[in-house]
């Protein structure tokens, strides 16, 4: 078992975000997470990877209880993310950028730390990661400069300089036009072909039922529905809470 | 005698405007490289200069080994102050580290200890060669000092402890989630800062020969952080060129003396409203004059 959420809950001041939440996810799946506004789906994702602390419940990774870690701690197990609203380090290039997740492998020493960071071996890899997202040609770029799809690409392919396992995506597709939605619905598939997990917020149905062979529904912070997209898509609570309102 | 007079004036000016850069770069690794703001840098200055005073005067121990102490002191209390204050952020950092700077100032008033208000005297310059260090070669050893340091700064910004500052700067959550240690990369930049400007307290003490509380208050603090906006926030000359002009104008314009910590003020909040990132930093005019050219053929590829 790759991630297994058991009974996950979390308040904010008396306010359930996430209440008694339990799923599981294997390598090389793509789990989508849909539900409304509010449901909790980014919630998950800051527990999961160590930003909030969680109430109660439980998060193992690999086996392994990782509730109470550190986000970095967290990132060095093989965990990635990218953000709903994009967040790459805006004044840093776009090799630079991917850089910051190869420290990693040097940050727990403090001798190491003090290497440069711009290793040949290094910077090879950085450009392998770089050229699959589909960024070579904007590498010198300075990453705000970008636009939106190309960060949500450095965001992934950030992400993967970790080497993760499990890859958390939060609205990839969100303000992408079609054509960028579906380059990238292309490279989120040939990383899931690769072996990681990943578990997919999504507002865009058509990106998820094309990507996902299972679902999890969230609403008001309870999971209402889990199954695969057809199931979903004839399931009368989700309708109701979710597909209903938006039709 | 008068041409003694005007050189031993003018090599006090450069001796102060000196420790005044390394000051601010001391400073610049804390805000300007790992983006954390501090509003009291000139209480480990003072704890710099402190330690050095008391050791050379109490313990009787040589220059040569006060100052590297009071570098050791400074980072190592730095270290201490840093790890609560540096869990918080912007606003109440900038708060917290006010605080401290008065605490420090208050601690060297009021502690009998430390000299009350008359601080400590008969500190002197260092002894080498079997005689008193003269000025200039004072300075010369500052200069050797702050070569280091450039070179440290150097060394540093392409390491992979620079690339986390970078990363922290920029945004300290995404760097979080790519495995950045936060806290601990923030408390680093503390204690380089904090020791370095205790070294140049050390420097400070022998050269003044006496030193008062109110030589490291939230005012000096102030004179400090305004020289590093003004050259350029996280460049790496310009804290150079900004203690340069701030150390020296005042010398120039000797009836505006009085006046510093307004002028200063003024300045500060003129480079944030029309030039942010200091003279030397992004978009500068000075920059683009220069560079101008450069810009436009990197905006073509």
């Amino acid at each position: 078992m790759l991630l297994e959420v058991k009974n996950l809950s979390k308040e904010f001041d008396g306010l359930r975000a996430l209440d008694g939440v339990s799923f599981t996810t294997e390598g090389g799946e793509i789990l989508g997470i849909i539900g409304p506004n509010g449901a909790g789906k980014t919630t998950l994702f800051n527990l999961i990877s160590g930003i909030y602390p969680s109430s109660g419940g439980e998060i193992l990774f690999q086996g392994r209880s990782i509730s109470g870690l550190k986000p970095h701690e967290i990132s060095h197990l093989g965990i990635g993310r990218t953000f709903q609203i994009v967040r790459p380090f805006q004044n840093l290039d776009v090799e630079t950028n991917v850089l910051v997740a190869f420290g990693h492998q040097f940050y727990p020493s403090l001798i190491k730390s003090t290497y440069p960071f711009r290793q040949p071996e290094i910077l090879a890899e950085v450009h392998r990661l770089i050229e699959r997202s589909g960024l070579r040609p904007y590498a010198k770029q300075i990453a705000k400069n970008l636009p939106l799809g190309f960060k949500k690409r450095l965001e992934i392919a950030r992400a993967l300089a970790l080497k993760p396992n499990l890859l958390l995506l939060d609205e990839p597709s969100a303000g992408l036009r079609f054509e960028e939605s579906r380059q990238l619905m292309d490279l989120i598939r040939q990383v899931s072909q690769q072996g990681i997990g990943v578990l997919l917020i999504e507002h865009n149905m058509h990106v998820v039922m094309d990507l996902c062979r299972r679902i999890i529904v969230l609403d008001h912070g309870i999971k209402i529905a889990e199954g695969t997209p057809e199931e979903i898509r004839s399931n009368p609570r989700v309708i109701e809470a979710y597909l209903g309102k938006s039709e | 005698m008068i041409k003694n007079m005007i050189s031993g004036y003018l090599i006090t000016v450069l001796i102060t405007v000196l420790i005044y850069v390394i000051l601010a770069h001391s400073l610049n690794i804390i805000t300007g490289r790992a983006g954390q703001i501090s509003l009291g840098h000139a209480a480990f200055f003072g704890i710099g200069a402190y330690t050095s005073a008391i050791i050379y005067t109490r313990a009787g121990l040589p220059f040569w080994i006060d100052v590297p102490m009071a570098g050791l002191v400074a980072g190592l209390i730095g270290a201490i102050l840093g790890i609560p204050c540096l869990r918080v952020r912007d606003d109440f950092l900038a708060i917290t580290t006010m605080g401290i700077n008065f605490v420090i100032e208050a601690v060297f008033l009021y502690i009998p200890f430390f000299g009350g208000a008359m601080g400590i005297g008969g500190i002197s310059l260092p002894r080498w060669l079997g005689r008193e260090m003269t000025k200039p070669e004072y300075f010369v050893l500052i200069m050797l000092v702050f070569v280091g340091l450039l070179l440290l700064d150097y060394w540093l910004g392409r390491s992979w402890i620079g690339l986390a500052w970078d990363s922290i700067r920029e945004d300290e959550q995404a760097a979080e989630t790519m495995g950045v240690d936060v806290v601990r990369f923030k408390v680093l930049a503390f204690i380089m800062g904090s020791a370095i400007a205790g070294l140049a307290g050390g420097f400070y003490a022998h050269f003044l020969t006496f030193i008062m509380p109110q030589n490291f208050g939230f005012g000096q603090s102030i004179v400090i952080l305004s020289m590093v906006v003004f050259g350029g926030i996280g460049t790496r000359w310009g804290p150079l060129v900004g203690a340069i002009i701030l150390g020296i104008l005042p010398e120039i314009f000797r009836p505006i003396m009085e006046y510093r910590t307004l002028i200063y003020g003024v300045l500060l909040l003129a480079m944030m409203r029309f030039q942010p990132g200091g003279l030397l930093g992004a978009e500068s005019f000075l920059v683009n004059l220069f560079r101008r050219p450069a810009f436009q053929t990197s905006a073509r590829e």
